[in-house]
């Protein structure tokens, strides 16, 4: 479906994007997962047109559309921000992509009107066609972007941080929904995040990027499971971190298990629930690391100033320099 | 409704009393002096209305000029960003600033039959000073600051966002500027129009140079004010005063009116 080569890109001094290949399947839900910075905006807005890449080539369907405008082909593409015309209905603004169209594939208005219903119901916001997009709220208007986004028909759906101004609940309700939506309606899609639980939980691949690169490419459990840098450790999931020679073993919080003559030894400064279970904060004796602890909530809160010994049970080795990894399991 | 509204209510109404209608209420006063009979004599003689039709003819084509190409100033000065855009957007807001009559003077100087400009146009038969097509000049000049000041705060705000999502769904350049900007910044517009449009009718130091001043052909509304008073006519001053001052109130009224119909449409 999506096949980018090479793709780099810099503005002005700054080196956005070196060498991206990605391969994107019919049907995918791709998650870009990465922090501000990473240049996963960039190249989204590349598939999508908005932006051009300095080498590299971009295919689409088979079709190379490395030099072709964001208004051929024919890719929808929904902002953070929803950028709904204010000065339109809803429905206006979900039939503009059928009304601008020209030559024979143009409908009669009376098509588009249905079309534009349709549509509507489609995002549950049926009946408010003909309200303005300053009446609606922020999960309303951004429903209503993706349904004018889906009145083109694209063959491919690009989201920017498609939840990223709306608050924890409505966003949790509309991301389960989009996840519906595109199974139901055979999409394929690409969508831009900042926060990996949301990505963990969408996307069939999470592409993991970090300055310009993508750092690993795999279904969130393995790159949850087995991250294959320091970087994914660290920035999916939560990561305790233990000088070792020769690099850093990472284990997560809920990596171990409790043993009265474990190697490590955890001084507990901070306890509090985190959903299922307790989480233990605290400095390690001997190395004074930091270290955050999961212990199963079905026994007593650990107390303060209580020492816990443990072993994590599985970890991964990372070498100083960060470039070569090995997975070990104690 | 906000706490406050009978305070700062009254405050207005006292304020734009004191600043606006106490004065103007005086014109209305020394035109009743003379008796109404008169007043429309003075105010609708052949030569009156002819100075009338050239102020606002020339205050509205002016006003449209600047709309168009003050809307291509506002454009450049919002979305790029180039060396010297400070310099360019201060060089806007010249015309604000200079003595009309500085730019009355350099007009004419350029487009005289035998200025740097007018040499070029007076062998193609095309002559601009002292004539409506000079007037128009000068107001274009004096008014463009307005419209750039208008459109360029609500061009900022409306974003690139909504250019982006109109390209996406298939718009050409024109369609996105046509059924999404557009829209957008129409009122926007319409303020910038009204005040370019305004402050045309009544300017005076910088068209009296340029226009010639020939009774009935070129002679703005403001200069037969000025003649009368010349005259020690006072109240034929007024009665033209009068009559332009209901006319303009009367376009700016349409025009406010317009604009609170659009917002209404935009809902919120």
């Amino acid at each position: 479906m999506i096949h980018l080569r090479g793709i780099t890109k810099r503005f002005g001094d700054y080196a956005a994007l070196h060498g991206i290949d990605l391969d994107v399947a019919p049907g995918e839900f791709i998650a870009l997962l990465g922090p501000s910075g990473s240049g996963k905006t960039t190249l989204l807005r590349i598939i999508a047109g908005l932006e051009f890449q300095d080498s590299g080539t971009v295919l689409l369907g088979g079709e190379d559309v490395s030099s072709t405008p964001v208004a051929d082909r024919h890719v929808g593409f929904v902002f953070q921000h929803y950028a709904l015309f204010r000065h339109m209905t809803v429905a206006d603004n979900v039939a503009f992509g059928l009304s601008v169209r020209r030559g024979k594939g143009r409908l009669p208005k009376a098509a588009r009107r249905a079309r534009a219903e349709e549509l509507l119901r489609l995002v549950q916001l049926e009946g408010l066609g003909s309200r303005y997009p300053g009446q609606l709220s922020g999960g309303q208007r951004q429903r209503v972007a993706l349904a004018r986004a889906l009145a083109i028909e694209p063959r491919l759906l690009l989201l920017d941080e498609p939840f990223g101004a709306l608050d924890a609940k409505v966003r949790k309700d509309l991301r389960r929904w989009l996840r519906d939506l595109h199974k139901a309606m055979g999409l394929t899609s690409i969508f831009v995040t900042h926060d990996q639980e949301e990505a963990l939980e969408l996307a069939d691949r999470v592409v993991v990027m970090n300055q310009g690169r993508i750092e690993q490419i795999g279904a969130p459990d393995a790159v949850y499971m087995n991250p294959e840098t320091p970087f994914v450790s660290h920035f999916v999931g939560e990561t305790n971190r233990l000088p070792a020679a020769g690099g850093e073993i990472h284990f997560r919080p809920h990596e171990i298990t409790l043993s009265a003559d474990g190697a490590e030894a955890l001084l507990v400064d901070n306890v509090f629930r985190k959903g299922a279970v307790w989480r233990a904060e605290g400095l390690l004796e001997g190395s004074g690391q930091f270290v955050e602890l999961d212990l199963p909530s079905s026994g007593d809160a650990p107390q303060l100033g209580q020492t816990i010994r443990f072993n994590p049970h599985r970890a991964r080795m990372f070498t100083a320099d960060g470039d070569q990894t090995q997975g070990e399991t104690r | 409704m906000l706490p406050g509204f009978g305070l700062s209510f009254g405050f207005t109404l006292a304020w734009l009393t004191l600043i606006v209608l106490i004065p103007l209420a005086t014109i209305f006063l020394k035109a009743g002096g003379m008796g109404w009979a008169q007043v429309v004599e003075v105010g609708f003689s052949e030569r009156a209305l002819a100075a009338y039709q050239l102020s606002f003819g020339t205050a509205a084509m002016a006003g449209l000029v600047n709309a168009v190409f003050g809307l291509v100033v506002a454009w450049v000065l919002v979305r790029y960003s180039f060396p010297g855009k400070q310099v360019v957007s201060a060089l806007v807001d010249l015309p604000f600033a200079l003595p009309t009559a500085v730019a009355g003077i350099a007009l004419t100087a350029l487009y005289a039959p035998q200025g740097w400009i007018g040499q070029y146009l007076e062998p193609l038969g095309i002559k601009v000073a002292f004539t409506w097509v000079g007037i128009t000049i000068a107001l274009v000049f004096i008014g463009l600051p307005f419209v750039v000041r208008s459109v360029e705060p609500v061009l900022a705000d409306l974003g690139r966002e909504v250019e982006e999502a109109a390209a996406t769904l298939g718009a050409t350049r024109w369609q996105t500027f046509r059924h999404v900007i557009f829209p957008a910044i129409g009122p926007a517009l319409l303020t910038g129009f009204a005040l370019a449009f305004a402050r045309g009718v009544g300017e005076y130091g910088s068209v009296i140079f340029i226009s010639g001043n020939m009774p009935g052909r070129t002679e703005i509304a403001p200069l037969l004010i000025v003649t009368q008073l010349e005259q020690y006519a006072y109240a034929g001053a007024t009665a033209i005063a009068v009559v332009m001052m209901l006319a303009s109130f009367a376009v700016l009224l349409l025009i406010n009116l317009v604009q609170a119909a659009s917002r209404r449409r935009m809902g919120a």
